[in-house]
């Protein structure tokens, strides 16, 4: 079937699901060339801060081993990426006709940078990433369900923001609004939520700074390579993209 | 408010009921997907911890919380 006809629902879903596969892996080459050296660091400092094994005792075995661990990584953000491509395609069904934008592409890219901004940066601020080695097994409950309401609260900010700049006209305004709707949605949210600081006072702040920005850099390549993907595959063939562009409407 | 201009985008098909029938099935699939990957441990995936285990420095990387 021609990318120009029009396509179903399924069709679009594929697109997305193999943006999502490509995103995931290149995310897990990411995490795997920068990332491990931290992950083996910090599980050195919990290994060592664990409790001697009492005399006689045997090792356990561990479930997986560490080299499976390196390579279930890029088999976790592969699958991943595939889960979030095929929400990427179905927001994309549902809302492209709100979009006021001409360029198929562009929306695609608005799409995926306001998941980005939704449930990456605003999660991370409130809720930045630990390695091993930080983090309290009791809290896990409270920590996990805190994680998902920043996620839901940072997609809750964007649509704020979309609803307010739409209510102006000036550009300038319409900036202004969004940007306004956005913070005090994101304010709230972070005054709402309770605060999580489990780092012990002896992990290495160095360490702790390289694997958070590392992982903040992981999920930045699987946003951005999965909105330019999925821009890519849903671009008509043949349609000249500057011509899409320049009839973009100023409302957009 | 602002000027909205019809807009034809290419390749997707009208909402309707239908439709929105099998996007909800597919969101819930991609969030099973993402539950596995994320916050599973052995309930989702009758693997006992096996998968939680090998996915473990992913979920470390990708951001979730974790013991």
């Amino acid at each position: 079937m021609p990318l120009t006809a029009a396509p179903n629902f399924i069709s679009l879903l594929l697109r997305g699901l193999l943006a999502g596969l490509i995103a995931g892996l290149l995310a897990g080459a990411f995490a795997y060339t920068f990332g491990e050296t931290h992950i083996d660091a910090a599980i050195a400092i919990e290994e060592a801060a664990a409790p001697p094994a009492e005399p006689g005792a045997v090792e356990e075995e561990p479930l997986v081993s560490r080299e499976g661990q390196k390579a279930g990584l890029v088999l976790a953000t592969t699958l991943y990426g595939i889960a979030m491509g095929g929400m990427l395609a179905t927001a994309y069904m549902l809302l492209r006709r709100r979009l006021r934008t001409g360029s198929d592409s562009r929306a695609a890219f608005g799409l995926a940078g306001a998941a980005l901004a939704g449930i990456v940066v605003i999660p991370f601020l409130k809720y930045p990433p630990n390695p091993p080695a930080v983090g309290d097994p009791d809290t896990i409950g409270q920590r996990t369900w805190s994680y998902l309401a920043v996620l839901v609260l940072g997609l809750v900010a964007v649509w704020a923001a979309v609803i307010a700049a739409r209510t102006q006209t000036a550009e300038w305004r319409r900036a202004a609004a969004g940007a306004v709707a956005f913070l005090v949605v994101v304010a709230v949210a972070y005054l709402l939520l309770p605060d999580i600081n489990e780092v012990p006072d002896t992990f290495p702040a160095s360490l702790l700074w390289e694997f958070r920005v590392t992982s903040l850099g992981v999920q930045t390549v699987l946003w951005s390579v999965l909105g330019l993907a999925f821009g890519a595959l849903v671009t008509p063939r043949g349609t000249p993209t500057r011509t899409a562009a320049a009839t973009e409407s100023a409302a957009a | 408010m602002s000027d909205v201009k019809p807009v034809q985008p290419t390749g997707v098909p009208a909402v309707s009921g239908q439709l929105l029938g099998t996007a909800l099935g597919a969101v819930l699939i991609m969030l099973l997907l993402a539950y596995l990957v994320a916050f599973d441990q052995g309930g989702l995936s009758q693997s006992g911890m096996y998968l939680h285990e090998l996915m473990h420095d992913g979920r470390h990387l990708l951001g979730v919380p974790c013991h």
